[in-house]
């Protein structure tokens, strides 16, 4: 139908759209850059950020352009397979709202690593924890610069490679001169946009279908079988679904980058307000995906989003096309980079207070770092992470990365999540503990996926692999919270349950 | 003075309350999303049945999934704001005059 698509070549409105952003956002820098001043600036916004700022600034942060433009051709071609992956994303939060926002906003200050350190020996634990968060860092930055590439290489034209460098620069701008607060910033502006075009989109979709999505369903299993409404052949192997779910549930409860949202605003009251619009918007999102989904595969087709790309991730882009036009397909190719652009910075921002706060400060410096250094040397590792993403993403070139989000949530989840969750919850975790069970959590998902078919099938094209399941969230996360609990029964703290009941004090009611 | 509970066990049954309906409502989260993923893998044939034009039974689910996460969510703002926030600024004042 769409055949004659407009993408692949550089297109005036995309590209003005898109330039659009940059200099909106490189204002916004310009204007937090003057703001930003000390450590607490620079890593939590001065704590000056309000629970709805904070609550779409979760969501932009959450909604990748992995979920945008993959879930909706995920659905576009193979129906109702893809809306296992539309729920499967947003069960994290509810599980960050119970278990995590409060008590980090009230034991932290820049890292989740502060949470677990609270009443333990810090120089271990902070190591392992920033093991934990560089690898999940590592790997979601990767996939993300990957699909970077290739995205604006698809909606402008524009070379892999240069497509990579401009991410990794505009990144490292927005990041080293504006800190959280043109982090956060460029997040609201993307959220809103990326909400806003879904919105019209669906509005779009539906408007061809009286605004009955049922109508719209019932098209869809006209022309392609009513299977197309049930479940198909993707959920093969139960297990399979079983370990993403799990990885999906619980790692985003232990992402980096998302927990260090929680320290941008005033308490732990805002926290909690944040988590609960972010929960609104980010299920507001998947359900307009079922709308986007379905609606590329009825008007679109399936074989014509296949044709444009394999993987059916230019669905969301056709359908723009198809229904608005050039100038709308334009918008939302701006809006799918403009969202990995926002996604990359957060990240950045993650890893450098890894670096900088973690093993800076708190172990080479032992936690008494010059006055003005943590911030000098967050500075440079933004640089350095810039250049390291950079490299890995042309490196990667052209490899199917689809599974490095996967693994990213599944180191999340078995490194991060049980460490934050027992030292929070159990009075009776050690250093030991909560250390063995972040390395522990780490080596384990970095092991089984370099063994699972996803490496040994698809990357290296051996006929089989020595571990059965493509994500191995199953069974590293019961295996990181067991070491966790042995080892801390094995090798307790000394003083350790007495510090507990000073923790337990601050854990509700804050440093203050 | 004696029959009223002191700072620190105060807070340890706050922290108790919170953590009781922080686990039961997390356990519920993670039945809801499993529940229906051990649907979709073992009966694929109960959720392709229809409820009529253009609806099928997995469709509903899916969206109740996200449907019950906001309920969720919406159960522990909602008990925070009226019961939780209240006793922390209740045990705030308890320790500050313990001190």
């Amino acid at each position: 139908m769409t055949q004659t698509s407009g993408l692949g070549s550089p297109d005036s409105v995309a590209i003005a759209f898109f330039a659009g952003f940059i200099t909106l956002t490189l204002a916004i820098t310009y204007w937090a850059a003057r703001q930003t001043r000390t450590t607490e600036d620079f890593y939590a916004a001065g704590r000056s950020v309000t629970a709805t700022q904070n609550g779409i600034a979760l969501a932009g942060d959450y909604m990748s352009a992995a979920s945008f433009l993959g879930i909706a051709g995920l659905v576009s071609t193979s129906g109702f397979d893809g809306l296992i992956y539309s729920t499967g994303w947003l069960v994290g939060w509810p599980v960050v709202l119970f278990l995590i926002a409060e008590p980090l906003r009230n034991l932290g200050r820049y890292t989740f690593a502060d949470v677990v350190a609270a009443r333990l020996n810090p120089m271990p634990v902070r190591i392992a924890a920033a093991c934990g968060t560089l690898a999940t860092i590592a790997f979601y930055l990767v996939a993300q610069m990957v699909g970077a590439g290739g995205l604006v290489h698809l909606l402008f034209g524009i070379p892999y490679e240069g497509a990579v460098v401009i991410v990794g620069v505009a990144m490292m701008a927005y990041v080293l001169f504006g800190g959280m607060l043109a982090t956060t910033w460029v997040q609201i502006v993307k959220a809103v946009l990326l909400l806003g075009g879904a919105a019209a989109l669906a509005m779009l979709v539906l408007s061809r279908f009286h605004f009955d999505p049922r109508e719209l369903f019932a098209a869809a299993a006209t022309q392609y079988g009513s299977g197309v409404l049930a479940p198909g052949k993707l959920v093969s192997n139960p297990l399979d679904a079983i370990s993403l779910g799990l990885a999906l549930m619980f790692g985003t409860a232990g992402l980096p980058h998302i927990l260090m949202r929680f320290y941008t605003v005033p308490d732990a009251r805002a926290a909690r307000r944040s988590v609960f619009i972010a929960t609104g918007l980010i299920g507001l999102f998947y359900l307009m995906t079922f709308v986007l989904g379905f609606g590329a595969m009825v008007l679109v087709g399936p074989a014509a989003i296949k044709a444009v790309d394999a993987g059916g991730n230019m669905a969301a882009p056709l359908l723009a096309q198809l229904l608005g036009g050039r100038p709308f397909l334009g918008f939302i190719a701006a809006v799918a980079f403009a969202t990995i652009l926002a996604v990359v910075a957060g990240l950045a921002l993650s890893g450098a207070a890894a670096i900088s706060h973690d093993l800076w400060s708190s172990v080479i410096r032992r936690g008494h770092p010059k006055p003005g250094e943590e911030l000098k040397v967050a500075r440079v590792a933004t640089v350095g992470l810039a250049v390291v993403a950079i490299v890995l993403g042309i490196a990667f070139k052209g490899q199917n990365v689809a599974f490095m989000v996967g693994l990213a949530f599944a180191i999340a989840a078995s490194a991060n999540f049980p460490a934050l969750v027992l030292s929070i919850f159990w009075r009776r975790t050690s250093t030991a503990g909560a250390t063995a069970s972040m390395l522990v959590g780490t080596a384990a998902t970095l092991t089984l996926i370099s063994l699972s078919p996803a490496v040994q099938i698809d990357l290296l094209h051996h006929t089989q692999a020595w571990f059965p399941l493509k994500n191995p969230a199953l069974i590293s996360i019961p295996l990181s919270f067991a070491t966790g609990v042995l080892v801390s029964l094995l090798f307790p703290d000394v003083g350790g349950e007495a510090r507990y009941a000073a923790l337990e004090k601050r854990l509700l009611l804050g440093a203050e | 003075m004696t029959s009223r509970p002191s700072a620190a066990a105060a807070t340890r049954s706050l922290a108790i309350r919170r953590w009781r309906l922080a686990a039961t409502l997390t356990v519920l989260m993670v039945g809801v999303y499993f529940g229906f993923i051990a649907l979709v893998a073992y009966r694929p044939a109960l959720l392709a049945s229809s409820l009529g034009e253009g609806l099928t039974l997995g469709i509903v689910l899916g969206a109740l999934v996200i449907v019950a996460a906001w309920l969720l969510t919406s159960i522990y703002v909602s008990w925070a704001n009226r019961v939780y926030d209240p006793a922390l600024a209740a045990l705030r004042t308890q320790h500050e005059n313990e001190q």
